[in-house]
């Protein structure tokens, strides 16, 4: 318990000190608020909706935390500052909770996880750290350059390859993604590799063809284990705003996407689009949020934690 | 882009069709451009102020105007999201002594390179200039490589770098290697960087001291959230911008950082990146863009690409060869149909039509431009003669040209028959006095306000 306590410790600091922006954001708000008057109302709750809009929440999420936080003050629970401040924690805490789910490696071998999303979010560099990641817990991994597109992407995830001493397979520039995937799922059988991460080319979710090769892909990768790809992973861009919601909602109808991974959280994007994407799939289950991206060296990935997240955001 | 955000406010200036505007209904219709503006992601600031400005202005109108509510409305939008974003198109200033530095800043993933490789080759086809590019982003694996191969695409000198150099010595070195190889214009890439590091932001900077570019453009991703404002404000502040570039804007992203990013900084978007390909840069005209959010089109830039893209020559010969009474045959509509292709498609052109947008979804559907492509390969697989007398393909030809082009009979048939019905129509344009009369009509469509129906 006390390993797991530091270790939690550890983690909490590292997303208060991500999210620092965030967290002064919304609570400098409240903060303002409350000293300003002592009394909560629905004014107090309008700018709270305000600040709660400035860090991506959404406009339809954001409105069903103040409805929540509405019908606390005409109970009259919302007597103060700290009340206000625990009501909302809450409110965000039963809102973020579904997304978080552990990320596990099945039993399948190779286990293969396919990467998407659209161009820039951060793919190949998610790789590159999920393989180090996974190599520290004890499984070997391989990298497929499934992104034959863009220029030098073969390079980049080559370089990672180089530097975490895992193996890259890969073609030259414009070859077919599928086949360099399929390639490399062999590959990965024959050395008898644990988990295969395949990077593709990023693309716009209206990009009709495009998303068409991207369900090719996935049926090339059936052919060589009906299961796999065993996960999906969609990567957004900490920065993005409510368009994160048709690109969740696109990419899962062409592939279906079994998890998210939020790259650069590190930066003064505050990530509040999380909600806006838990609050969308309130009515059907969840997909959920794997890990988080804090920075670009091979050790800034993190598990996501829902109550570390609303924590961190709201810290004093 | 802006299609979400152009639905919602025709659909909100639609609801005060034939109405007149009063206190009651500009309340309502505010409420709507506000929820609008938010879900496209402008900066809840820049929404505050916007929405106050059209109330200003909506009530003023109120008392004078004779003008139903719609048009009203639509007129006063207009206008306001026009000044937002700054009035006229402002281009690069390509004026200062050769060779013109160009600097490319913006946050990771944000499309910097790819814009790069964009403006040489836009310099290089439009403006005749001779460019070269350097990247100084020793930092993402295989930055370099990347801007390498893509300056070989698109024919820009590359200034070699590598990833031991520091970014500072080597903007000098090609600052230096620009002046001796009498470049007319240097742009310099640059590492993706997060406005809160400080150790990054001065490094820019310093970038900046030593290269005083005469553009520094900071480029954002056009599904940029409301972090948009504050980034593209602390870049801003670090080195002065002299212009923005709105990237990825050809997905279906609401565009509101195009809105709030000049809002914020003042400084001009000058540029928005669609497409991967190389030639996806188009300039951006605050009017027009304007225009293309309220569902009314954007037909100046359209003319602007056919006038670019299309072959005059072609073009031209066609019209005598059907003006002088000769058929319309498979040659000449296989020649249209890459022309077509030229232009980015029919989805393209539709887009930027007035009230292109508004056609019903399955409308939309429709247009497929998979299958004009279709059409051309079942073209390609047929003889000259065939395309110049297609009365002669009888049912062992189509069978032959199913085979070569990878369709069914029927596939044929439809051609066939799309043809004729074609050709029918260019009968009827000659005899009718030509195509002056059908542009007029299409002329006429533009100065009203309200998106055009199909009739």
């Amino acid at each position: 318990m006390g390993e797991e306590g530091a270790k939690n410790e550890g983690l909490r600091g590292r997303f208060i000190r991500s999210l620092g922006k965030t967290r002064l954001k919304v609570s400098h708000g409240i903060g303002d608020l409350v000293l300003g008057e002592k009394r909560i109302d629905e004014n107090t709750l309008l700018d709270l909706e305000a600040s709660l809009l400035t860090t991506d929440v959404g406009i339809d999420a954001a409105e069903a935390i103040i409805a929540g936080l509405k019908g606390r003050l005409s109970r009259n629970e919302l007597s103060d500052r700290k009340a206000l401040h625990q009501a909302l924690r809450v409110e965000l805490t039963e809102m973020a909770r579904p997304l978080g789910k552990p990320f596990q490696i099945g039993s399948a071998r190779p286990f293969v996880v396919l990467f998407i999303g659209v161009n820039g979010v951060g793919k190949t560099t998610t790789i590159g750290k999920l393989s180090k990641h996974l190599e520290v817990a004890g499984f070997s991994t391989l990298l497929a350059a499934g992104d034959t597109f863009r220029a030098a992407a073969t390079e980049q995830i080559q370089a990672w390859g180089t530097s975490n001493d895992v193996p890259v397979v890969a073609q030259q520039s414009g070859a077919d993604s599928a086949a360099v995937i399929y390639d490399a799922i062999e590959t990965a059988k024959r050395r008898g590799i644990d988990v295969v991460l395949a990077d593709t080319a990023g693309r716009l979710q209206a990009k009709k063809g495009l998303m068409d090769e991207l369900s090719k892909i996935k049926r090339v990768i059936a052919r060589t284990d009906e299961t796999a790809p065993h996960e999906c992973l969609l990567v957004i861009d900490a920065n993005v705003g409510q368009n994160a919601l048709s690109q969740l909602h696109d990419f899962d109808e062409a592939v279906g996407v079994s998890g998210m991974v939020v790259a650069k959280l590190d930066g003064s994007a505050r990530g509040g689009v999380l909600f806006s994407l838990a609050h969308a799939q309130a009515s059907q289950e969840c997909t959920p949020v794997y890990f988080i991206g804090l920075g670009e060296s091979a050790d800034d990935l993190e598990p996501f934690d829902p109550d570390a997240f609303v924590e961190a955001l709201l810290a004093p | 882009m802006f299609e979400s955000l152009s639905d919602r406010l025709s659909r909100t200036a639609r609801g005060l069709a034939g109405k007149r505007l009063t206190e009651t209904n500009i309340q309502d219709a505010l409420r709507e451009v506000r929820r609008s503006l938010l879900e496209a992601d402008v900066a809840l600031d820049v929404v505050s102020s916007f929405v106050a400005s059209v109330q200003q202005r909506a009530i003023g109108e109120k008392v004078v105007s004779s003008l139903n509510a719609h048009d009203a409305f639509v007129k006063i939008v207009h206008r306001e999201l026009i000044e937002l974003m700054g009035v006229a198109n402002d281009s690069l200033d390509l004026t200062a002594p050769a060779p013109v530095v160009v600097l490319v800043a913006g946050l990771q993933g944000s499309g910097k390179t790819t814009t790069v490789a964009k403006l040489a080759r836009f310099l290089r086809e439009r403006e005749r200039k001779k460019v070269a590019v350097v990247s100084a982003d020793v930092y993402r694996p295989a930055a370099i490589a990347q801007l390498r191969r893509l300056a070989e695409e698109v024919q820009a000198r590359f200034i070699a770098s590598t990833q031991s150099e520091s970014p500072l010595d080597i903007v000098n070195r090609a600052l230096t290697d620009a002046r001796t190889q009498f470049d007319d214009v240097l742009i310099v890439d640059t590492a993706g960087r997060l406005s809160i590091d400080e150790e990054m932001m001065t490094e820019i900077a310093s970038l900046h001291q030593a290269l005083t570019p005469v553009e520094t453009l900071f480029v954002v991703d056009a599904m940029t959230g409301q972090d948009a404002a504050l980034t593209s404000k602390a870049f801003d502040e670090a080195i002065p911008l002299t212009g923005i570039v709105l990237t990825k804007a050809d997905g279906d992203a609401r565009g509101g950082a195009a809105l709030s990013v000049r809002a914020v900084t003042g400084k001009p978007v000058k540029f928005l990146g669609t497409g991967e390909k190389s030639d996806g840069l188009e300039a951006f005209h605050p009017d027009r863009i304007a225009s293309r959010i309220l569902g009314m089109g954007d037909v100046l830039t359209l003319i602007e690409e056919v006038e670019r893209k299309v072959d005059k020559k072609k073009t031209s010969r066609l019209a005598q060869k059907i003006k002088r009474g000769r058929k319309f045959d498979l040659e000449d509509f296989r020649e249209q149909l890459g022309q077509m292709a030229q232009l980015g498609g029919m989805s393209n052109v539709l887009e930027k039509l007035p009230g292109g947008r508004m056609l019903p979804a399955n409308a939309q559907g429709q247009v497929d431009d998979d299958e004009l492509a279709q059409l051309a390969v079942m073209i390609d697989s047929m003889t000259v003669h065939e395309r110049r007398f297609p009365d002669v393909i009888n049912g062992s030809r189509k069978r032959r040209i199913a085979l070569g082009s990878g369709s069914q009979v029927q596939d044929i048939n439809r051609l066939l028959k799309q043809h004729k019905q074609m050709q029918k129509m260019m009968k009827r344009v000659t005899r009718r006095g030509g195509m002056e009369k059908m542009m007029r009509g299409v002329g006429q469509t533009q100065p009203t306000w309200r998106p055009q129906r199909r009739r």
